[in-house]
């Protein structure tokens, strides 16, 4: 679908292709199986469209970022692709099967291999850190209590809250409790990862820890990284290929090479963070002066 | 003027279809905990955690209300029975009132304003931190997961609590009736094994918490899971429970009383 570098979507912006050979990644990119496909999905809440026309592929073993201006929609498209909510047309295939034309027992068969690491963490706040991170390993497995102890230490000694495993969630900053549901999202090692957002709210040092061990996780156990975020310079280093969202269609994609040199008014307003550009700060409204009663007669 | 009518019918006409809908919805989610039911039953260890946060922990106030409510009927039963001379039945009647009304009722209406309403806060918050939304993700049904432990422990635990009620209730009358005013120590408590039944007084009695029980949890679990996600929207579930528990606890009792106790035996 959407291999090419040109946006897919109407009215979108091609990123620059620069003049080099096909690169070897990108071969090895259409070689490797594919684990997510997004066809022609569109979405709304109520009247509003939100998404239209989204197409996205996404391969095994790799990150792929999806950005975008906050109320955007990417929590939607995450949301999509796990099957909680269904597409108003198109659909989403996640390891070949059409999420939700699955009923709920084959739904819940698939979400055993994938899993979302929330905007928020939301960590079972009645349980310990420990035992949130235990949780799935206990539900869905039958192993003796030493061994859920040895992958739960494993688990939060990759996030590096390996001493804080009996605390409760209430005691933990924001970023400790991102990291612990981090923990928790990769306790079965899912084939697939959707992170919502989750370098926001965290320092320097844990943004980068992060940010590698989501690139190392993905690249040790082969599975898919779909990282939201709007950390753009951060997640430039570890992600192999990125998606802009706006206005409800894919803005522009490419891989961070191509991002970085892209002269592509979008790309370079977000890139940059400018204020000015093809990306409008303001929520949509009607004119300022007439809100404001400003008639021209009276002002 | 016609058009204001107009309003004011569909106005009426949209509430009843929107509370229609609910109880539709309601029911619908009622036999889905059952249908559910089975996560709970196979690791009890779920139901019994449950079983100390909605149980264990309303014991302290029920007790004390016991007691209280023990020691007026002796005083106020005291008072009424000595006009004709019949003080030593303070006994039937403090045991009586406890059984069969008293206990069943105010336990449950504690039971609502103590357990109902946390179990409600609890799953309104879990909802709006996303928590259940997780639970779906992890493919881990939070009705199996997070609601029928919580309404089977409110339904196992709402009869002891109600009998625990009604002991330390004949327990308070007995000290303000026996201890503090001197009736009759052997009669106090020999009129009142003559005169409650155990099928009759008791059994209803029991009955009675049974249904409470059921009917107080399953509004809870109900309001918290329905809350809209927002601070807002979890405390006003929280006061709906009270109050619509509390409403059908009353109504359930008339009813439950008018088939049990028909003035004959
Ligand atoms: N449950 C919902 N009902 C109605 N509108 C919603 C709902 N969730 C999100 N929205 C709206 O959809 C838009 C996109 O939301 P979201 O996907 O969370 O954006 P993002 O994650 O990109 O910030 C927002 O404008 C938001 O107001
Ligand atoms: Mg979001």
């Amino acid at each position: 679908m959407c291999h090419t570098l040109m946006g897919c979507a109407g009215g979108t912006f091609g990123l620059k292709l620069k003049s080099r050979q096909p690169d070897i990644s990108s071969l090895r990119r259409m070689a490797s199986e594919t684990l997510v496909e997004v066809n022609d999905l569109n979405f709304s809440y109520g009247e509003r469209p939100l998404l239209r026309g989204i197409n996205m592929t996404m391969h095994r073993g790799k990150v792929i970022a999806i950005m975008g201006g906050s109320g955007s929609g990417k929590t939607t498209l995450l949301r999509l692709i796990g099957g909680a909510i269904v597409p108003t047309s198109g659909h989403v295939k996640v390891a070949g099967e059409v999420v939700h034309k699955l009923n709920r027992d084959d739904l819940f068969q698939l979400r055993r291999k994938m899993s979302m690491l929330f905007q928020f963490g939301a960590l079972f706040t009645d349980l310990s850190v420990f035992d949130n991170v235990a949780f799935q390993i206990r539900e869905h497995t039958d192993l003796p209590e030493s061994m859920v102890r040895d992958l739960v230490l494993m688990k939060l000694q990759a996030v590096g809250l390996r001493g804080a495993h009996d605390l409760m969630p209430a005691q933990l900053s924001g970023g400790m409790a991102r990291r612990v549901a981090l923990a928790r999202s990769i306790a079965l090692d899912p084939l697939l990862i959707m992170y919502d957002e989750p370098f926001t709210g965290l320092d320097p040092i844990s943004l980068t820890v992060i940010g590698n061990l989501v690139r190392r996780l993905t690249d040790a156990l082969g599975m898919t990284s779909i990282v939201v975020t709007h950390d753009v310079q951060e997640s430039l280093k570890i992600v192999d290929y990125v998606y802009f969202i706006s206005d409800g269609v894919i803005a522009a994609h490419g891989t961070p090479d191509e991002v970085r040199e892209s002269v592509a008014p979008f790309v370079h307003q977000f890139v940059h963070g400018e204020e000015d550009g093809p990306v409008t700060f303001h929520y949509p409204a009607k004119a300022y002066a007439s809100d404001l009663k400003l008639e021209t007669g009276l002002a | 003027m016609p058009r204001r009518v107009a309003i004011g019918i569909r106005g009426i006409g949209h509430r009843v279809i929107d509370s229609t809908w609910r109880l539709g919805y309601a029911s619908r989610f009622f036999l889905l905990i059952l249908l559910k039911s089975g996560t709970s039953l196979r690791r009890f260890s779920l139901v019994i955690r449950e079983l100390y946060f909605t149980g264990v922990l309303s014991l302290i106030i029920i007790s004390v209300s016991g007691l209280f409510v023990g020691m007026v009927l002796g005083l106020q039963g005291y008072e009424t029975l000595q006009r004709f001379g019949a003080e030593s039945a303070v006994g039937t009647m403090v045991a009586l009132s406890l059984v069969r009304e008293l206990g069943p009722v105010v336990a449950a209406l504690l039971f609502a304003s103590r357990a109902g309403s946390a179990i409600t806060a609890e799953i309104g918050l879990m909802k709006a931190t996303e928590q259940l939304a997780a639970m779906e993700m992890m493919a881990v049904d939070p009705i199996a997961r997070v609601v029928a432990p919580r309404f089977w422990a409110g339904v196992i635990s709402m009869p002891f609590l109600a009998a625990m009620f009604s002991v330390v209730g004949v327990f308070g009358g007995y000290l303000v009736a026996v201890v503090l005013i001197g009736v009759d120590d052997g009669s106090f408590w020999s009129q009142m094994q003559n005169a409650v039944d155990f099928r009759y007084d008791i059994v209803n009695g029991i009955i009675k918490t049974c249904v409470f029980g059921v009917a107080v949890t399953a509004v809870a679990v109900f309001e918290g899971y329905d809350a809209s996600p927002t601070a807002e929207g979890v405390s006003g579930a929280t006061t709906r429970t009270v109050v619509t528990s509390s409403l059908v606890i009353l109504g359930l009792d008339f009813a439950l009383t008018s088939f049990m106790f028909r003035g004959m035996s």
